[in-house]
């Protein structure tokens, strides 16, 4: 249980457009263990989802590239795998639920061949009945009659539909899911349902996930781990009991909570975090968070703070904390 | 759906009614005395009057059209004023000749533009697409009686493969089709290459490929069906048209169809014949449309359960009257 499944090492994703260049994912580290869950958080174009595209190999033809770093997964070096190889990955080892379900499912493919469609790509050897059974099993699995394996995605709800999205995923029994804000385009009431069922099949395949997400709770709720992103970069990690029960927080994650309506306190007004994002596309040379951050110093606009990568413990990215602020002192 | 099928039938009544009263008074009021021009300029006032009575010309317009639609009704589309064979007779003998010209051309267009369009899709801003995108621009930029007179020049004449005029062998038909193609053929590969470029962008694709599905596959099982259904359309609504008689066409290469019989008929104002061949190409494109309509059904559940909604909805109505 204590290997790491996948491993992610200074990733640097771009993309290039013909005005300029997007530094998206600016140095990344993350590893997600063996049947954890990790929660991946942060505000839009933070990166999240081009971590998870470039973890898939999925980035845009022609205008997104892996610039360096590593990503190993299960023993193989994904930036180095080949299309063909990636093809045997994807679906099988690590497999990809994405954002909008509504959106997400062929529309002239009956939801049972859609998920067949997985089975035979990567378990050949089976024999179409065998694969038939597979797929009623997938579909009861995710709470869906299988004698609906004959519709069209258009005749299912939505929460129906990402569970179908869900079967999908999880019919090659992979060893890592990613589910880039499975949850965000459903109500509340079917949101919870959702990740109710995804944790439940999770602990029963066994799978590691990882789980990009706005919301706090939900990685409150299901993650183990948890890796906060600001800019391309993860400004804060931890397991979840550290990060969420703790004063010491990078100044952008203290924002975030401040940003939760707390029903203890009767604030009048809540605390969003001021300002924007930097550009991507021209990076600023210190501490990505500078313009916006209230504890800022003068250091921090001219130097990149450093960020602990040994252990498993709490690493804040930030000047005033830990090692970064013993080195700052020192020099 | 074979009640949706039927009402769509019964829809076309009502077009069919509209564009015959208008042809119907275009022929009226331009000028010219059907009597005179079957005569000749020298026949006698008494003999002009003589056939003018025999034609029914005498009567108020709104006696001859009525007459005129319920012939039509029992299927008599009445006699040609020049050559007094019946005009429905007269269509059908040449509209083989039209529907096989229409036909080849659209399937040479067909099979040549969709694998072009997908693949120029594929590999966008490639040096095939680059070639695929001029090749289609110069087609929509050439008249088809261009094409065709180009094509006559080059493997009637100089090369000798192909005859120039008439239909008498399957080779008399190849270059009239090349020309229908090349008109048509520009119109289908622009539209299969845009929206296979649209549907490549949808999520859904995204997913199949996150399922470790190849490009090929991808291309084949998930974006070419989705793809089709504009292209379906522009196919049909092509088809239909061509299936009316391509008069440029057909006067380049001489060919007796039912384009050069519609233009024959309206310069010798040959009312039935000018009446018959348009009610005939307005049918002909009606069918042609509702079976695209149909082919649609096919191609997406999603329409498929719209119509299955309609009729039902139909079938309710009718209940509660």
């Amino acid at each position: 249980m204590n290997v790491n499944l996948l491993e992610i090492e200074d990733l640097r994703v771009i993309y290039k457009t013909d005005e300029d260049t997007i530094y998206a994912v600016n140095g990344v580290d993350m590893s997600v263990k063996n049947g954890e869950t990790m929660g991946l958080v942060g505000e839009t174009g933070a990166g999240k989802t081009t971590t998870a595209l470039a973890i898939m190999k999925l980035l845009p033809e022609r205008t997104g590239f892996i610039k360096s770093g590593r990503i190993t997964l299960d023993g193989i070096d994904i930036t180095r795998a080949t299309e063909h190889e990636m093809e045997a990955i994807r679906g099988n080892t690590v497999s990809m639920i994405f954002q909008d379900p509504m959106t997400s499912l062929n529309p002239t493919i009956t939801v049972g061949r859609q998920i067949a469609e997985v089975l035979q790509l990567h378990e050949k050897s089976k024999s179409s009945s065998e694969m038939a059974r597979s797929v009623d099993e997938m579909m009861e699995l995710v709470g869906i009659p299988s004698h609906r394996k004959n519709e069209y995605p258009h005749q299912f709800s939505g929460g129906m539909k990402q569970r179908i999205v869900i079967a999908i995923a999880l019919a090659c029994k992979p060893k890592l899911l990613i589910a880039d804000e499975p949850t965000t385009a459903l109500d509340v009431t079917i949101q919870d349902q959702v990740l109710e069922m995804m944790n439940d099949l999770k602990e029963r395949l066994g799978t590691s996930m990882i789980l990009i997400t706005h919301d706090l709770g939900v990685v409150a709720q299901t993650c183990d781990t948890v890796a906060i992103m600001y800019a391309g970069e993860i400004i804060e990690r931890g397991r979840v009991e550290e990060v969420f029960d703790t004063q010491i927080r990078h100044p952008y994650t203290s924002g975030l909570f401040g940003s939760i309506p707390n029903i203890k306190v009767t604030a009048r007004r809540l605390n969003p975090i001021d300002g924007l994002m930097p550009d991507p596309a021209s990076p600023p040379d210190g501490c990505g968070f500078y313009e916006r951050c209230p504890k800022k110093m003068e250091m921090c606009g001219k130097k990149p703070p450093l960020f602990p990568t040994e252990g498993n413990g709490h690493a804040i990215r930030c000047w005033l904390h830990g090692d970064c602020a013993r080195r700052g002192d020192g020099s | 759906m074979i009640r949706y099928i039927g009402q769509r039938l019964l829809m076309m009544i009502p077009v069919i009614l509209g564009i015959s009263l208008i042809i119907f008074s275009i022929m009226d009021l331009t000028k010219g005395d059907p009597a005179r021009l079957i005569l000749g300029e020298g026949a006698t006032l008494e003999a002009i009057e003589a056939k003018r009575e025999e034609l029914g010309l005498n009567d108020h317009f709104i006696v001859r059209y009525v007459k005129y639609i319920a012939g039509v009704a029992v299927g008599d589309f009445g006699r040609s004023y020049r050559t007094d064979a019946p005009v429905s007779e007269e269509i059908f003998s040449r509209f083989p000749t039209t529907f096989y010209i229409a036909f080849l051309g659209i399937l040479f267009a067909t099979l040549f533009a969709i694998p072009a369009g997908v693949i120029s899709a594929v590999r966008q801003y490639s040096a095939i697409d680059v070639i695929t995108t001029v090749v289609a621009m110069l087609l929509t930029s050439m008249p088809g009686f261009f094409v065709g007179m180009l094509l006559i020049l080059v493997f009637a004449l100089m090369l000798r493969i192909f005859p120039a005029t008439g239909i008498s062998t399957w080779k008399h038909f190849i270059l009239p089709s090349l020309s229908v193609a090349s008109v048509t053929m520009a119109n289908f590969i622009r539209m299969t290459r845009s929206t296979m470029l649209e549907v490549i962008r949808q999520d859904y694709i995204r997913t199949a490929r996150a399922k470790g599905a190849s490009v090929r596959r991808v291309i084949f099982t998930h974006c070419l069906r989705n793809s089709l259904l504009p292209v379906v359309t522009v196919i049909g609504i092509n088809f239909g048209v061509q299936l009316g008689g391509t008069i440029m066409i057909e006067a380049v290469f001489a060919i007796p169809g039912l384009g050069t019989y519609m233009i024959n008929a309206i310069r010798q104002k040959d009312i039935p014949a000018v009446m018959g061949s348009v009610i005939f190409a307005a049918i002909v494109a009606g069918i042609v449309n509702l079976a695209v309509d149909i082919m649609y059904a096919y191609i997406d559940p999603r329409v498929k359960s719209h119509y299955e909604r309609f009729t039902k909805r139909g079938r309710r109505d009718a209940g509660k009257a």
